[in-house]
């Protein structure tokens, strides 16, 4: 029976999870926009930045430090993936493959895939990690006589909203953002306008894996990390990606949500068929609208 | 083509003489053509410019229909239960197809490993009927009518694994030449120009696409009857990742690579994994794109040539 | 003169973001003719035979083909009525050999269904060589498209769209690219090739040499629609077109 906890239990998940996967899935279409590639190695930095912020974690506590540290170590430890990972990936490889076959690029990106899918269990193990110090810090609330941890229910989505707002405003109000819009929206264009292309991929990049990264961290306080997660959280960051229409920054986040409260209400309702929902919301508007809910049209010129 | 079936017969009777030179080959070979079958249907789709991460959801849809069908006691033989694993995984993709071969390059890429990644965790969860992670066993069929002992089903499936390679190796190459598989490659050089011959590029897919699962679904049928055994992983995305690989090493373009290369691929298989299980998918990964980056040329479905038509 | 039109476009608009690359065109063809189309760079030339070719649909208005209206429809079936068309830029499969190209074009007038028989042994194989031969391309016949110069794979183009038994073809710039003695070559080719099968067809063009030579009839376009319309000498001898398109 759906009572109304269970819609509101659902409607909470689906928020703090749909937070989650849009932080993913924006860095993908933000990637996308710019370099016209679709990075199947994406979900790698969301499951090395769990690793990563999840090590550091461990570390403050063996230290005896304060475990509030651990929130200003999860944004250094997307920052590190980011540039480190996300830097390296685009100078050795990326650089070279673009303007390819899509299918080349597909092989490249899904070959990196495989290969840091076995450097993380080299590093961190098949063991599942967990970290609770920063559900631990905030508590919970009772909301309609059920406890939800402010963690899930306040930190993720406010740092979900925050990520969309900032990257709102440095698309529509700086240079690097300005050109990140141009080159998305209109490539010849852009090139016409003389933008230092090198320069501008590599920093859409980092930042679009920072991005992924920092979305693992904050998943590193909320789910145990297991191996394997970096595949499921490409499909599903791409589902959404898809969804709003490849390349749509603000669109993903609509996106997220509804695939969010969609895989929520799900795992209430037919726990079996929880990872069906995202890929039918996204097979159904896909069926309606092939680009996507926000996708802007281009027809090729013959 | 001539060159290519003699090269192919050649190559067939060579094989159909080591394990009866070597026993314990057999089972291995058996994998390795098996696998070279779903290798094979990523080589068609390759013709049109396309690659699927998910042709793992037609290989496992073909194993379990084996597992189903033999734990359903309706004592079905071997050959029997091989084309019926084909036939359901064409069904499946006839109508998954509907959808799927309406993209192109990243969306149906992606699209498909989504779908099999769907596949992989229902196969996990339907615990009651797919028997969860743990997999389902496939007791051994009749093959031929006959109840065999291990040893000599082993050797016959093997015989039996060539024949079904050699006629789908024929089939797929006279398919490849015939005008619909030539439409194959104007999908992937000029899908504008196909229409304005009056071509639907999907529709020419869609068959394509039937095909190849066609070919994974029979590979997987006989993996499912050699093993004994069907797991989810088998739907999981390494697994169809590995038939991309194979298809790029085999050399991505022709019939025989593609079991070249899953003879080669399952022999270091065999041995890698004795030292190298940690790493094997680095080391996948680390030499697909070594070819790719710095041996393009060899790969002559996969060279720079896409020009854009730009006015 | 009023012969039943083959083609009769209506009052066709289309607009792109702030542009109006159809404003209320209309045209009509009669069996047998060939029109050219002239006029500036962005008049809308190449939109409306793309939308009489289906490739965008207009936002209103209408097309008739024969008698059977083919507004919006796909390419496919505006091809499979009786329409061809070749490209400013000629759309080939690069992979492939010009025989080839023209084989696949064969076997999808034919019916690519219903065959098994590899495309190299098509039972029609010879009407294609004879094609080739028609426009003077038999020696490429074995090599790719890619290594032929501009004007040999526009005529290539041309052939596609000819193998299809078209009664109506689009050409888009035919000509364009190629040095002016290569322009009538082309075009007595192109112009041999139509007879043949008594083709209808509409060109856009640039040069106004290869227009008073080859056309029957001229339409000027401006602005998304046409501005004058009459024989190559009428039109050639308004003032306006002197002054506004000849040499752009």
């Amino acid at each position: 029976m759906i009572s109304i906890q269970t819609v509101l239990l659902a409607a909470l998940d689906g928020l703090s999870y749909g937070a989650q996967v849009f932080m993913v899935a924006v860095g993908l279409s933000l990637i996308f926009g710019v370099l016209r590639i679709v990075n199947v190695a994406h979900g790698s930095f969301y499951a090395i930045g769990a690793y990563v912020a999840a090590s550091f974690g461990l570390f403050i506590a063996a230290a005896g430090w304060s475990p509030w540290l651990t929130y200003p170590a999860m944004a250094l430890s997307a920052c590190l993936v980011g540039i480190v990972v996300g830097g390296t990936l685009e100078v050795a490889l990326l650089r070279r493959i673009y303007g390819k076959e899509q299918v080349l690029q597909l092989l490249v990106t899904f070959a990196v895939f495989m290969i840091l899918e076995d450097m993380q269990k080299a590093v961190w193990g098949v063991r599942p990690y967990f970290i609770d110090a920063p559900l631990g810090l905030l508590g919970t609330v009772n909301i309609l006589g059920i406890n939800y941890s402010i963690y899930q229910l306040v930190v993720v989505p406010l740092f979900a909203v925050v990520m969309l707002v900032s990257l709102r405003y440095v698309l529509r109000h700086t240079r690097l953002g300005r050109i990140v819009t141009a080159v998305t929206d209109d490539r010849e264009a852009a090139a016409a306008m003389g933008v230092d292309a090198t320069r501008v991929y590599l920093l859409t990049f980092m930042i679009g894996a920072s991005i992924a990264a920092f979305g693992g961290a904050l998943a590193s306080g909320a789910t145990s990390l297991v191996p394997g997660m970096g595949a499921g959280m490409t499909i599903l960051s791409f589902a959404v990606a898809a969804t709003a229409g490849l390349g749509r920054i603000e669109g993903a986040a609509v996106a997220a949500l509804m695939i969010g409260l969609g895989r929520s209400l799900a795992v209430y309702m037919a726990p079996e068929f929880d990872v069906l929902v995202p890929y039918l919301i996204m097979f159904l508007v896909l069926l309606f609208k092939p680009q996507g809910l926000f996708s802007v049209q281009q027809t090729r010129k013959v | 083509m001539r060159p290519e079936i003699l090269l192919g017969g050649a190559a067939a009777f060579v094989l159909a003489i080591v394990p009866a030179l070597v026993p314990w080959t057999a089972v291995m070979l058996t994998i390795a053509l098996a696998i070279g079958l779903s290798v094979l249907g990523i080589v068609v789709l390759l013709r049109a410019g396309q690659v699927s991460f998910g042709h793992g959801l037609y290989y496992a849809t073909g194993a379990y229909t084996v597992a189903f069908l033999v734990s359903a006691r309706l004592s079905l033989d071997a050959l029997i239960l091989i084309p019926l694993g084909g036939l359901v995984a064409t069904l499946i993709a006839l109508a998954f197809g509907v959808f799927a071969v309406r993209y192109r390059d990243i969306f149906f890429a992606m699209i498909n490993l989504a779908i099999s990644m769907v596949a992989f965790a229902l196969l996990e969860k339907l615990y009651h009927i797919t028997g969860g992670g743990d997999g389902m066993n496939v007791a051994r069929p009749t093959l031929g009518g006959v109840r065999l002992g291990r040893a000599a089903f082993e050797g016959w499936m093997f015989y039996t694994t060539l024949a079904t390679v050699a006629i789908a190796s024929f089939l797929v190459g006279r398919y490849l030449d015939s005008p619909l598989g030539r439409a194959l490659e104007a999908v992937k050089s000029n899908e504008t120009r196909l229409e304005y011959l009056g071509v639907s590029g999907n529709r020419v897919l869609h068959v394509g696409y039937a095909i190849s699962a066609a070919l994974a679904g029979i590979s997987g049928a006989i993996i499912a009857i050699v093993n004994g055994h069907v797991a989810p992983e088998f739907a999981y995305w390494v697994r169809s990742g590995e038939f991309v690989f194979i298809a790029i090493l085999g050399g991505a373009g022709n019939v025989v690579g593609a079991f070249a290369g899953s003879i080669v691929f399952e022999v270091i298989r065999n041995h890698a994994a004795a030292f190298a299980a940690d790493y094997w998918q680095t080391i996948l990964g680390l030499s697909l794109i070594v070819i790719i980056m710095f041996a393009p040329d060899g790969l002559t479905q996969l060279r720079f040539i896409r020009r854009k038509a730009q006015s | 003169m009023t012969r039943h039109p083959v083609l009769e476009a209506r009052n066709l608009r289309l607009q792109f973001g702030g542009v109006t690359a159809a404003d209320d065109a209309s045209l009509s063809i009669a069996a047998g003719e060939r029109v050219a189309i002239i006029g500036p760079n962005g008049a809308g030339k190449t939109t409306f035979v793309n939308i009489c070719t289906g490739y965008l649909k207009p936002q209103s208005g209408s097309v008739r083909f024969e008698g059977r209206e083919i507004t919006g429809v796909t390419p496919r079936e505006i091809v499979r009525n009786g329409i061809g068309r070749s490209f400013q830029l000629p759309q080939l499969f690069l992979d492939t050999t010009v025989l080839d190209n023209l084989l696949l074009a064969l076997a999808a007038r034919e019916g690519i269904w219903n065959t098994w028989t590899p495309l190299k042994r098509h039972p029609r194989r010879d009407e294609m060589l004879d094609l080739l031969e028609v426009i003077g391309l038999t020696e490429t016949a074995h090599q790719l498209p890619r290594e032929l110069p501009e004007g040999m794979r526009k005529l290539v183009d041309i052939a596609m769209a000819l193998a299809l038994r078209p009664r109506l073809i689009f050409m888009n710039e035919p000509t364009s690219g190629v040095s002016t003695r290569e322009k009538f070559a082309i075009m007595d080719v192109v112009i041999r090739a139509l007879q043949h099968n008594a083709t209808t067809a509409v060109f856009v063009e640039h040069d106004m040499e290869v227009v008073s030579r080859y056309a029957d009839r001229v339409a000027v376009w401006s602005f998304g629609r046409i501005g004058l319309e009459g024989t190559p000498a009428e039109v050639l001898n308004d003032p306006d077109v002197r002054r506004g398109v000849v040499g752009s």
